[in-house]
């Protein structure tokens, strides 16, 4: 039984990706026959060329791939080079964790009305310091050039990417390296970056391919904040998905496959970016500068990290504030009166999509533990965890753009009478949650002592006695956070629910986006709150309850 | 893997090869074995979920079915009637011919001509064989029959009235512009403060309909489809119109609001000074709701402004036809359009010829107090049926080309 | 000859041992050690010690593989599971599971034979008043002193009823005071219970203090 886990987690990984590409694959090069299409040919691609404002919508694609990932990882380093085992580090820290479990979506709104011309900020200092009695006509949001969105996607990713390298930077030896490179005189920024950061890197390096797909290929934050007109290739590519020109899905389907590409594209300028940056670093290290002076690059890190930080949290505050507005006009900095009518109106029709998000994160959650504490437990009995393949395995659906075989995948699902049902969005979920549980829970996992185990086998007790006795209560805490992961990505999820679901099984985040349409801001506050929450009750159950079954046993507390 | 990819190759394959005929649908005409057949169903209604105060008469609805009848009502919330339309496509395109995941759908336009034209719809005429449509006002409101110069021919049940309706804050901006020519003269001194929702959202492109109304050398044109008149002709006067407005507009044209709930929030937040809708009563809801200053008041454009009916449809292989068709009855009865169009609750206005009701509902109907910056019947001036949809799809092309990049 | 043949039908027998990772031989030995006898492996650190006792008691890593035979009573247990082969193991850290109490480790380790709570409860009490902690049964075991958690892991693998005892450096990690003390009652224990036992050290102290045969790697 544990021997089929590997392949069955392979399965659900790249099953649906496979299914999906093909899916649009077929129409892409012309094979559609419902609707005509009955040969193969390259018209659809023809037809994606002509469309207007595609260069841009590429370029913008790939700028915020690239731009966004770098700014991120530069903000991510120099901050931990920086700061690493200070008190504004471990404050921060502790700030920048559950920051990583709000859904994107609600991020991008808060940090729309925090920035946009008539937002917070601009009420906080006018009337009195500028005399706009009237929003200032100011192209912030939306901006053709994407710096918005790009500016929002860089706060979100940096919490992922932090989160990222520090469960990475106890295999890199980092602090007696610092000691090392500090005793022979470099500064704390330059010795970091020299003697930790090259092995740091290639420990992180797939989730910043992550980011760089994530970004290339991103929907609802630039929905919100993007540039609409050309906006950026994914919305174009959704838009053409339901356009009620049915002749479109040719084009979508060619576009899912230049997406890709595209996405490709960045990931392989990036790799470019490595080598240079690394032939760059060699000559600095060669050099024997010893970068004492870094006063103001610490500074400029602690302030971009602090900034990007307060980004989110005052955009959820503001948020918050609008889901309890009474009227709140321009250049008000709170509304004229609170009410509690929206959360009033809200509650009848929340109930609905928040058991759905329950149910079907659970579920998804569940079957991802399940499947992922099998892989792990096989590979502890035989030796065998699969490599740096594996990990290639883990992370391809969160290398392929989500569109480009969602799409695909939606038809496969129709063909079986599974479509609108939850176990239809339960396993679109799993592609994304599994990956996201199996890295959470594997560190740990390895880590743990094996002696323990072989104690309890020479005890008598069976492997799988073992495993339920032993290993599994002592890991608890461990399973309870990668649990929460997963239950936070599900609970995130956007299009799989809504082309898998099919509407029949509206989650939280479904219907927040679609509600968004609204731009009623009390609404939107609202969902993006309980949008927020959920994730925030998994976290706390993965807290509180090993604190409360270990009470009485200390060193389980010490451990989680 | 390799399984998986040939199941995903055969899935396609093997639904674009089956067909087959649906079992036989209910017929309206025996409409107690309609309302029998319908008891216990749960109908998956897939309607535009953008405003909070359509969704609560959706849940009003739906309580009342419920009450009545025996339906069950699920509101599917969509940002876009475009994605049901692909969702049928697919389902066909996966041979799923009978138990679709779409009961009705909240339509018109567009989005009616192409599923109309791809066959995505219910086998007509039902629509107008249900009790209710007895009272559809045909002749008075001659957009419940010809939706966008597209004929209904049964396919879809109107639901209500819709006309394109301006608004302004009196407080702020005293005269409103009336015309195409004022307008911009307008804009010109007020840089800034105008703008319309980005094409091809629903209201930015009856916006473009509305000058296209102003400026077209000959609007007869507007009634054909737009392949068999000089579409460029026709347009261009409008485009040159648009070239000069963007400038002065809100972020000078280089980004627009999403749509009409974007445009009434930045009017509300004091970006611009004019807003549209196809709601008469927006701005007397949102002044009730304390979104928008009570100086607020409507007005309509001097040529009359462009009004259309809007429906509930079933697609081909609904899954309970009989409680659809019970949803749409109910939708069309006087209790319900009397509801709706209350401006608490939606103020969306009935499709029913109010002289044929029975005095008791006409006095309801007269009774509701449509708002402080609702625009009377007579007000409201003549209504312009919409251009073929033809003149909407090939404005976003040409509004996407020139614009767009 | 006549007493190897007693030796080899009762006690630990190690016949032609050798452990390899890769393609790195660690360990090769044969050994045989008698019923209430301590025989002492001794060797720095890093030389494969622990990989040895691993492999006797059948939970090697999958990382190294293992030739040779291991007979315990004259019987061949190289193929049975570590869970059958009932050889008892301590290592450098007691290892006491942490979430369970003093009680749960000794019931866990307790042979399921024992049935009913009241008998196995009864069972586990006796082995507290055995090593003077009367009382602890509900104790966190990290509340406890070093030593008393070292005698709680000795009892804890003696409930189990093992035929054969391993000793991974199991005294190295105590206080010098204390050393002596639980070295005394664990091997005093053994000599009770005749257990063969397996002592891998690189503390001469202890092979001095375990008399029975010295094997240097």
């Amino acid at each position: 039984m544990l021997r089929l886990a590997p392949p069955l987690t392979i399965l659900v990984l790249i099953g649906p990706v496979v299914a999906g590409l093909v899916g649009v694959a077929l129409p892409a090069f012309g094979y559609l026959p419902v609707l005509g299409g009955e040969s193969f040919g390259l018209a659809p691609f023809a037809d994606l060329a002509a469309t207007a404002g595609l260069g841009r919508s590429i370029l913008l694609s790939l700028a915020a791939g690239l731009i966004t990932t770098l700014a991120a990882l530069l903000v991510v380093t120099f901050f931990i080079a920086g700061w690493l085992g200070t008190p504004v580090f471990a404050v921060l820290r502790r700030i920048v964790s559950p920051l990583l479990s709000v859904p994107h979506a609600a991020a991008a709104f808060g940090i729309a009305f925090l920035i946009a011309p008539s937002g917070w900020l601009v009420r906080l200092v006018s009337p009195e310091l500028t005399g706009w009695r009237y929003p200032p006509d100011f192209l912030v949001v939306n901006d053709p050039m994407g710096l918005a969105m790009m500016a929002g996607l860089v706060a979100k990713e940096i919490p992922f990417l932090l989160l990222m390298a520090l469960a990475a930077l106890p295999q890199t030896d980092a602090a007696r390296s610092a000691h090392v490179a500090a005793s022979l005189g470099y500064g704390k920024t330059a010795g970091f970056l020299f003697a930790v950061f090259p092995r740091l890197y290639r420990q992180i390096r797939l989730p910043v391919f992550a980011v760089i797909a994530y970004a290339s290929s991103v929907v609802d934050v630039a929905l919100v904040l993007g540039p609409t007109n050309p906006p950026p290739l994914a919305v174009q590519l959704v838009r053409w998905m339901n356009d009620p020109d049915l002749a479109m899905r040719f084009r979508a389907s060619a576009g899912a496959l230049l997406q890709i590409a595209v996405t490709l594209s960045a990931i392989a300028v990036w790799i470019l970016g490595e080598r240079l940056v690394a032939r760059l670093g060699a000559a600095a290290v060669a050099s024997g500068r010893r970068g004492t002076a870094d006063g103001a690059v610490r500074f400029a890190a602690a302030a971009a990290m602090s900034l990007a930080v307060a980004a989110i949290v005052l955009g959820l505050a503001g948020l918050a504030v609008w889901s309890l507005a009474g009227p709140w006009r321009f250049p008000d900095v709170l509304p004229a009166s609170f009410t509690l009518e929206g959360w009033h109106r809200a509650a009848g029709t929340l109930a609905d999509p928040v058991a759905a998000t329950f149910v079907v994160g659970i579920v998804a959650t569940l079957v991802a533990l399940v499947l992922t504490l099998a892989c792990l437990e096989n590979e502890a009995r035989t030796g065998r965890d699969g490599g740096d393949r594996s990990l290639l395995v883990l992370y391809l659906p969160l290398l392929v753009p989500q569109v480009a075989f969602l799409y695909g995948l939606q038809v496969l699902f129709f063909r079986f009478g599974l479509d609108g049902t939850l176990g239809a969005v339960v396993v679109a979920h799993l592609v994304f949650v599994l990956p996201y549980v199996f890295l959470a829970l594997s560190d740990p996992w390895r880590a743990f002592d094996r002696r323990y185990v072989a104690v309890a086998a020479t005890l008598g007790a069976s492997p799988a006695r073992a495993f339920w006795r032993v290993r599994a209560p002592m890991l608890l805490a461990a399973i309870l956070v990668a649990a929460a992961v997963g239950f936070a990505v599900s609970v995130g999820q956007y299009l799989p629910t809504l082309l898998v679901g099919g509407g029949r099984v509206p989650t939280v985040t479904t219907e927040a986006v679609a509600l968004a349409a609204g731009r009623d801001r009390r609404v939107i506050g609202v969902y993006a709150i309980v949008q927020m929450v959920l994730p925030f009750v998994g976290f706390w159950i993965a807290l509180a309850l090993p604190a409360v079954l270990y009470r009485d046993r200390s060193a389980m507390r010490a451990a989680a | 893997m390799t399984i998986w990819k040939r199941l995903g190759a055969a899935a396609l394959v093997l639904g674009l090869a089956t067909g087959g005929a649906a079992a036989a649908d209910p017929d309206p005409k025996n409409w107690d074995a309609v309302l029998a057949e319908a008891k216990g169903e749960t109908v998956y209604w897939h309607a535009w979920a953008g405003e909070s105060r359509i969704n609560d008469y959706i849940a009003w609805v739906g309580a009342e079915v419920e009450k009545r009848f025996g339906v069950k009502l699920v509101h599917a919330k969509v940002s876009d009637t475009a994605e049901v339309v692909a969702r049928v496509l697919a389902e066909k395109t996966a041979g799923k011919t009978g138990g679709g995941s779409v009961d009705l759908v909240w339509i018109n336009g567009e989005n009616f001509a192409a599923m109309k034209r791809e066959g995505l719809l219910a086998a007509a005429p039902w629509s107008s064989a249900l009790p209710n449509y007895a009272l559809v006002d045909t002749a008075g409101k001659p957009t419940t029959t010809s939706d966008f110069t597209v004929p209904v021919d049964g396919l879809e049940a109107p639901w209500g009235m819709a006309q394109l309706v301006f608004y302004h804050d009196t407080a702020r901006t005293p005269d409103a512009p009336k015309s195409a020519q004022s307008l911009i003269d307008w804009a010109a001194a007020h840089p800034g403060r105008f703008t319309y929702p980005q094409p091809p959202d629903f209201t930015g492109s009856t916006f473009l309909k509305q000058m296209l109304y102003e400026l077209v050398p000959d609007r007869a044109m507007l009634e054909k489809p737009a392949e068999e008149t000089d579409f460029d002709a026709a347009a261009a006067p409008l485009f040159a119109y648009l070239d000069k407005l963007h400038p002065l507009m809100w972020r000078e044209g280089r980004a627009f609001p999403e749509n009409a709930s974007a445009l009434r929030t930045l009017l509300a937040d004091g970006e611009i000074e004019i807003a549209f809708s196809f709601h008469q009563t927006e701005a007397s809801t949102a002044i009730g709701k304390g979104e928008l200053p009570d100086t607020v008041r409507s007005y309509v454009m001097d040529i009359g402004t462009i009004g259309n009916t809007h429906f509930v449809a079933m697609p081909f292989n609904a899954n309970a036809k009989a409680g659809a068709m019970v949803v749409a009855d109910f939708l069309m009865s006087p209790d319900a359009q009397i509801e709706k169009q209350k401006p608490e609750v939606w103020g969306d206005f009935t499709v029913l010829d109010v002289a044929r009701l029975a005095a008791a509902d006409r006095a309801r109907l007269d009774a509701i107090d449509l708002g402080i910056a609702t625009l009377s019947p007579a007000e409201l001036g003549k209504v312009l049926p919409e251009p073929h949809p033809s003149w909407m799809v090939r404005l976003e092309e040409a509004w996407k080309k020139r614009y767009g990049a | 000859m006549n007493r190897m043949t007693t030796i080899a039908t009762r006690g630990l027998v190690l016949e032609r041992i050798r452990i390899a990772r890769a393609d790195r031989v660690l360990i090769e030995l044969s050994l045989a050690v008698a019923p209430g006898e301590v025989a002492t492996v001794m060797g720095p650190s890093g030389v494969g010690k622990s990989t040895l006792l691993a492999y006797v008691g059948g939970f090697l890593a999958p990382a190294f593989t293992g030739k040779g035979r291991v007979k315990l009573d004259g019987v061949d247990v190289t193929d049975v599971a570590p869970a059958l082969r009932r050889i008892g193991v301590l290592f450098q850290d007691d290892l006491l599971f942490p979430h369970l109490s003093v009680a749960g480790n000794l019931l866990f380790a307790l042979d399921p034979q024992v049935r009913g709570r009241k008998a196995r409860r009864a069972a586990v009490d006796e082995a507290l008043a055995g090593i003077g902690l009367d009382g602890f049964g509900e104790r966190d075991p990290a509340t406890l002193s070093g030593g008393q958690r070292a005698h709680v892991a000795l009892a804890r693998v003696l409930l189990s009823k093992p035929r054969a005892l391993l000793l991974d450096e199991p005294f190295s990690r105590l206080d010098a005071g204390l050393r002596d003390q639980i070295r005394q009652l664990v091997f005093g224990a053994a000599r009770e219970h005749a257990l063969p036992v397996l002592l891998v050290t690189h503390d001469a102290a202890d092979a001095a203090a375990a008399g029975g045969p010295v094997v240097a790697l």
